[in-house]
């Protein structure tokens, strides 16, 4: 069996788990439903393995397959088949995708026990996996596009699993808008792309590239944009960075599986696989590179002031995957994707443990709330130290390789980059600040009230559920939270799977030091052999001094974390005090949404009460509808006047049209 | 040849004659005369085409039975009173016929058939004979022959048909034959219209039926809020 | 006389027919010019049957009459049903046919 038809059955398995547990719901007892979809994401993993394993038997430049199952349409020259390519890069991706994906499954087992839903989720999430991998798998632009709409749609159904919350299903539908923006522009610029090259396969496609294209060409850098507009909404970047804080509104592990580790490095995945096209429009990759590190600034700025702790984590990650933007669309390709699957470790984590803690709360997920958690929840206290050690980029977790590799290059590629590369280190110490504003602030410091319960054993109840961030009440049927509460220190499927984490975030550095080894550069080599920055290897020397100041950076930041939040309580509020329009900016999340309201929605419902006041009746209704039935009613009614119903009138009818055709004959014969 | 052209010359008067009087003469009685005058003046014009079976037929059938039917129905129906004849059409009608008069004689006059200037084929012993049309109809012109017959069956049972007494309906006065709608027109259903389905929001109605007259016509009282129709069934 | 006399003499007999048809309003009537109109069309077949020598004209002009004496048949049943309904008999009132 061939590397593809292992592929093939890495799609087979989650599409497998979502119909069965999706058509069994009614049957499937207590968490079978959960383990059936973990246990088919497993299966999917292992075959990722198989992949990879039967990938690296074959020669370094001869690694890229395609299998097409069958052709969809061949029509007005577009070629649609049902196509995957098995290629380094997407091996790496479906490697991270089905491996934490797993993992998560795994955690949700116990973590959703008590709610309604549980096969539902469990199906979204097999469909989700599925949607993903067909996603990283595609092997031309129609299947990128299905799944790039199916991972949207997959996205909504879990933003919007509580559905009976108003402000979930709200979420949902924003998520989902913006993402169809993305959509938009993903479409848009396949068809640029497809216009001179005449064919959606990747493989054609670049190829093609160089001979059809000139660089900088004004359709290339419209296509390029236009894709990175895609990008941009599904990678939450600014300016379409909006709906992913408010995507928190669905189950933690939803966050951390969709909104963390894979959906949103979907961006990132696309515009690796894209780089020829890339290249030959700088413009373009510059634009991506430049909204990669506005964002990640913007969002680490935002993250310092935030009260809710997923939403802490959301905006990390908007800041990290900024990090990932830019340094893909600069041309570190493999230093971008290294950050991307140390990225999925560590953010995977931190929303885990995250969840754990809110379980300790009994919902509530607000840093006001929370305090001094060390003691009653130890494990969780460790795996979230290590997720936060990791994010920050101290030595020597994965999070630090993988970070200054990108930082490493940018300063390598020396011009307006160098400039990108010092914004990173910037963010860099906003991300320990505000990374390490959350340890100290939920679990060091005097215990909150149920930590102090549950350090004597007794985990905190909710007596009346309520919505966490707007404290309306809810029940706990169907549509809402169910009544059960978990946390990682009495739940083994947790445990393992936060454990699991924890060792890869610790460890996974070590697959990319410079000067020792280049295990990911090399793997993905093949991917990116047409590239200009093959062979634009950071040389061992200055990688180590970037490293170095990446951690003399993050300990700057723990340091003044610690000074602020630890050592000397009240100066956060006395900052905030003195700093009040700067603090307010903040929080506000630098007035987005309101930007976004003022530009986008408010014309947009104004147009449509003008159309379903003013157009429809009168254009619609009066003059395409009423005006055709007018005219047909008319004509008829004309026409209807010669059914008088007299015998005499019809006979005379006869006999004219006789005399009228024997006048045509006679006339015709003279 | 002289003799020949003065008969035609005298049935060509006759025919035309006697349609002038089919057509304008007021007694419809004295239209039928007048047509069946015209018949056999017509046949005499047959005769001298030669086409001696046909205008025996003509005589036989049409002068003979067909007019004696008309006669018949017109002394049934009665001369009916003389109605004036109405409208644009009664100076129009007679224009367009002449219109078409014209049209027709320009159309001969003006002819490229150069055979109707002569008298014809030459003859040959038997045209005509009722021998040679019966062998033509049980031969090459079979079909028409058992098709007119299948007509001719047809319109004798439709005849039939629509001529007869519907028993029972004489009895009844012609106040008593009525279906009353009680709905806007053009809205619900058959049966909601006729009172045996309730409309929406009211009780079924209650069926009374009596049977009255003779055997097939019976008169349905149906009752109920709203829902009262009187009607008669036998058809 | 040659052919073509025969033939405007079926002309005529067809438009006279034609114009009752028009002008008259008794149903019975009507009927009658009808028969005139199908008397012009036989004369017409039986003159070119003797033209071209054919007994096709003739064969034809007796259909023609079978037609028409089931024709015949057919709609004095109608009016005499008219008739018995007490309808007027006067094919300008009987209308209810229109559009």
């Amino acid at each position: 069996m061939t590397a593809t038809t292992f592929a093939w059955l890495v799609l087979l398995c989650p599409l497998v788990g979502t119909i069965v547990i999706a058509l069994g719901w009614r049957i499937l007892p207590g968490r079978s439903a959960g383990w059936l979809g973990t246990l088919a994401i497993a299966l999917s993993f292992a075959f990722s393995v198989v992949v990879f394993v039967s990938m690296l038997r074959h020669g370094a430049h001869h690694r890229q397959f395609t299998s097409t199952l069958w052709r969809y349409d061949s029509s007005a020259g577009v070629d649609a088949k049902l196509q995957i390519l098995v290629d380094p890069l997407s091996v790496f991706m479906i490697l991270v995708v089905s491996g934490v994906s797993a993992l998560i499954h795994l955690y949700s087992v116990s973590y959703l026990f008590t709610d309604r839903g549980y096969a539902r989720y469990f199906s979204y999430l097999n469909f989700f996996v599925l949607s993903m991998l067909l996603l990283v798998l595609a092997g031309n632009f129609v299947l990128l596009i299905v799944g790039w709409a199916f991972v949207g749609f997959a996205s909504y159904a879990l933003i919007s699993f509580w559905y009976r919350r108003t402000t979930a299903t709200a979420a949902g539908l924003k998520a989902f808008v913006i993402n169809v923006v993305g959509d938009a522009g993903l479409v848009l610029g396949t068809f640029f792309v497809f216009k001179h090259t005449g064919t959606v396969d990747f493989v054609k496609v670049f190829h093609a590239v160089p001979h059809v294209f000139a660089t900088d060409q004004g359709d290339l850098v419209a296509g390029c944009v236009l894709l990175l507009v895609g990008a941009f909404a599904k990678s939450a970047q600014l300016p379409l960075h909006t709906w992913l804080p408010d995507a928190m509104e669905g189950p933690t592990p939803v966050s951390a599986l969709i909104h963390a580790a894979t959906m949103v490095t979907a961006g990132v995945y696309l515009i690796a696989r894209m780089h020829p096209l890339f290249e030959r429009a700088p413009t373009a990759a510059d634009v991506g590179a430049a909204v990669g590190c506005a964002t990640l600034l913007m969002a680490a700025t935002i993250a310092l002031v935030q009260v809710d702790l997923k939403r802490v984590i959301a905006y990390s990650t908007i800041s990290q995957i900024g990090y990932m933007i830019m340094g893909v669309s600069a041309g570190a390709y493999s230093a971008g994707l290294f950050h991307l699957m140390t990225h999925a470790f560590f953010k995977a984590l931190l929303f885990m443990a995250a969840g754990s803690v809110i379980g300790a709360m009994a919902g509530v997920q607000s840093l006001d709330r929370m305090r001094g958690f060390r003691r009653a929840v130890p494990f969780t206290f460790v795996t979230f130290l290590v997720g936060g050690l990791a994010l920050t980029g101290l030595p020597p977790f994965s999070g630090w390789f993988s970070k200054d590799d990108i930082l490493g290059f940018l300063d390598h590629r020396g011009g307006g980059f160098e400039v990108l590369g010092i914004a990173g280190y910037v963010g860099a110490l906003l991300t320990a600040v505000y990374t390490f504003r959350m340890v100290f602030r939920a679990f060091f410091g005097p215990p909150c009230e149920e930590a102090r319960e549950l350090e004597h054993g007794h985990l905190a109840h909710a007596e009346v559920p309520r919505n966490p961030m707007t404290g309306e009440e809810e029940d706990t049927d169907v549509g809402f939270p169910g009544p059960g509460h978990f946390i990682a220190e009495r739940e083994w499927p947790m445990r393992i799977a936060m454990g699991a984490l924890a060792v890869l975030a610790l460890i996974g550095g070590v697959a990319q030091i410079p000067g020792v080894d280049d295990a990911v550069t090399r793997f993905l080599d093949p991917s990116f052999a047409d590239s200009r920055f093959a062979h634009a290897q950071v040389p061992t020397g200055p990688a180590w001094v970037g490293l170095i100041i990446g951690a003399g950076v993050a300990v700057l930041g723990i340091a003044i974390a610690f000074r602020v939040w630890l050592a000397a309580p009240g100066t956060a509020a006395r900052l905030q005090a003195r700093l009040a329009p700067l603090h307010a900016f903040l929080a506000n999340k630098w007035y987005f949404d309101e930007l976004i309201d003022v530009l986008v929605v408010r014309p947009a419902l104004l147009i449509g009460r003008f159309t379903e006041s003013v157009l429809e009746p009168a254009v619609i209704g009066g003059f395409l509808t009423g005006g055709t039935t007018g005219v047909v009613r008319a004509g008829s009614a004309l026409v209807r006047r010669a059914q008088t119903g007299f015998l005499r009138y019809y006979a005379a009818a006869m006999i004219v049209s006789l005399f009228g055709v024997g006048l045509y004959f006679l006339v015709a014969a003279s | 040849m002289v003799l020949a052209d003065v008969i035609f010359f005298v049935a060509a008067i006759g025919v035309l004659t006697g349609a002038f009087g089919t057509v304008m003469l007021r007694n419809p009685f004295y239209s039928v005369l007048a047509l069946a005058f015209h018949l056999v003046c017509l046949a005499a014009l047959f005769m001298l085409l030669r086409a001696e079976f046909v205008a025996a037929a003509q005589v036989i059938v049409y002068a003979g039975a067909v007019m004696v039917l008309y006669v018949f129905v017109v002394s049934y129906v009665g001369g009916g009173e003389q109605l004036p004849s109405g409208g644009a059409l009664r100076v129009l009608g007679p224009m367009f016929a002449v219109a078409v008069a014209v049209e027709l004689c320009i159309a001969l006059l003006g002819s490229a058939l150069r055979g109707i200037r002569g008298q014809g084929a030459p003859f040959i012993p038997g045209f005509g004979t009722p021998g040679h049309i019966g062998t033509l109809f049980l031969t090459k012109f079979l079909f028409p022959f058992e098709l007119a017959s299948i007509l001719l069956l047809v319109a004798a049972i439709g005849a039939v048909v629509l001529a007869r007494r519907r028993r029972g309906l004489e009895e009844l006065a012609p106040s008593e034959l009525r279906v009353r709608a009680i709905q806007p027109a053009y809205t619900g259903t058959l049966a909601e219209a006729a009172g045996v389905r309730p409309r929406a929001g009211e009780e079924p109605p209650e069926l009374e039926i009596e049977h009255v007259g003779g055997a097939g016509a019976r008169v349905e009282r149906v009752g109920g809020a709203g829902a009262r129709v009187e009607r008669e069934g036998g058809w | 006389m040659a052919i073509g006399w025969y033939l405007v003499v079926s002309a005529l007999i067809f438009c006279i027919g034609a114009g009752g048809v028009l002008a008259r309003r008794n149903p019975l009537v009507i009927l009658l010019c009808l028969e005139l109109m199908l008397n012009g069309a036989n004369l017409a077949l039986v003159a070119f049957a003797r033209m071209w020598g054919g007994e096709a004209g003739q064969v034809f002009a007796l259909i023609v009459m079978v037609v028409a004496a089931c024709e015949v048949t057919v709609g004095l049943g109608l009016i005499v049903a008219m008739y018995r309904r007490r309808l007027p008999v006067d094919v300008d009132e009987l209308s209810e046919l229109h559009g």
